[in-house]
């Protein structure tokens, strides 16, 4: 199979763009479908100072790479989540990439600043992993960029991950989180910051061949605690469609935020909508729906009952 | 061909020369989920491989 650009060997064939890629087209794409993110979209410029949440995977990884190949000024965060080996391991594949690259990176440590790991902490709290797992990344991820002073928080989500969790949001018509499933969500209120997706554009298979072609190392093994994750259930239904049918996980999610944008002209911005029920938390003041937030809540819930030295 | 899999890490031989797709075909993979690296270089579905080839098939799915 050959590029269909440059007629050079191709390493990946895209059915959805009914196109082939040799390694330098294929960053090339790669790069171009980024940056029409964040230019469309209106994420950040090149002025603006980017915190990358990073875990060691492919995403995060070439985001980072991406966004430095475009010019842009990115540092990375890391959440340590205490997982045994697999945390050793994800961490060690992050310190190394930032370092071969002069990249800044921040770490926050569950077991030094929470005192126990994710697993003891939901173990303490009585409620899933993951779901401990997602209150305690958001929480860091908003408040680090916010008192580092970062203009904006950059994850690595890819199309396969916001279709997925579409499909997951509308198979039990949970339309309250809706509005959420954008790629950029606006600093609305002091406290929170602008938060974005510039690899929305990008299936995960195309992410994972640039990560690659250009010897990114990153974790190839899959966090112990995602086994029979419903997100990966999503995954693995659209992937069978988007074989039978390219451009099923696109037309999707993009339908989806077309449709979310014409219909934004008659209903209040997020913005509006978050003034209106927001507050800071009266623990750590960031900002929160409920009489105390999410984090503080479980915090406050894991040093009563658990017997570890848990830290607030 | 020796070919590595992951998740779990584990190694099987199989005959070649095949294409990469009739690879996929016979350890039920959807090309859609994996990446397939000969040697440190990623091949496309109708690259043939051989016997000497070492091959690894990368799944591209993560999250939970």
């Amino acid at each position: 199979m050959r590029c269909r650009k440059c007629r050079e060997r191709a390493v990946l064939e895209i059915p959805r763009h009914h196109t082939a890629f040799c390694k330098t087209c294929l960053t090339d794409f790669v790069c171009a479908q980024a940056e029409r993110a964040i230019t469309e979209e209106k994420m950040f410029a090149k002025a603006d100072h980017v915190l990358v949440a990073v875990s060691g995977g492919k995403d995060s990884l070439s985001l980072l790479d991406i966004l430095h190949k475009l010019g842009y000024q990115a540092d990375a965060f890391y959440v340590d989540l205490g997982i045994g080996e697999y945390s050793r391991q994800s961490r060690a594949k992050v310190e190394q990439f930032t370092k071969a690259r002069g990249v800044a990176l921040h770490i926050h440590e569950l077991k030094e600043d929470e005192g126990a790991g994710i697993n003891e902490l939901a173990d303490l709290v009585h409620r899933p992993t993951c779901s401990v797992c997602g209150t305690l990344k958001r929480y860091h991820f908003n408040r680090t960029a916010v008192e580092l002073g970062y203009h904006v928080l950059a994850t690595g989500h890819n199309l396969d991950d916001e279709a997925s969790r579409l499909l997951g949001n509308v198979l039990h018509w949970q339309t309250e989180y809706l509005d959420k499933q954008g790629p950029v969500l606006p600093a609305s209120m002091e406290g929170f910051a602008k938060k974005v997706k510039p690899l929305f554009r990008l299936a995960e298979r195309e992410i994972a061949a640039y990560a690659i072609v250009n010897r990114i190392d990153y974790i190839v093994e899959e966090c112990p605690n995602s086994k029979g994750a419903k997100m990966l259930l999503y995954k693995d239904i659209l992937n069978r469609l988007e074989s039978e049918s390219p451009g099923t996980k696109q037309a999707f999610y993009w339908g989806f935020l077309a449709k979310q944008e014409a219909d934004a002209k008659t209903r209040p911005s997020m913005t509006d909508n978050d003034q209106a029920v927001l507050h800071p938390c009266p623990t750590c003041g960031q900002p929160t729906t409920a009489e105390t937030c999410s984090y503080c809540k479980l915090m406050a819930r894991a040093k009563k009952d658990g017997p570890a030295p848990v830290r607030m | 061909m020796k070919v590595l899999l992951n998740h779990p890490v584990r190694e099987v031989e199989m005959k070649g020369p095949r294409r990469v797709r009739e690879l996929l075909k016979e350890l039920s993979l959807l090309p859609e989920t994996v990446l397939v690296v000969r040697g440190d270089e990623l091949v496309t579905e109708d690259d043939m491989l051989r016997d000497d080839d070492r091959i690894e098939i990368r799944p591209v799915m993560s999250g939970g």
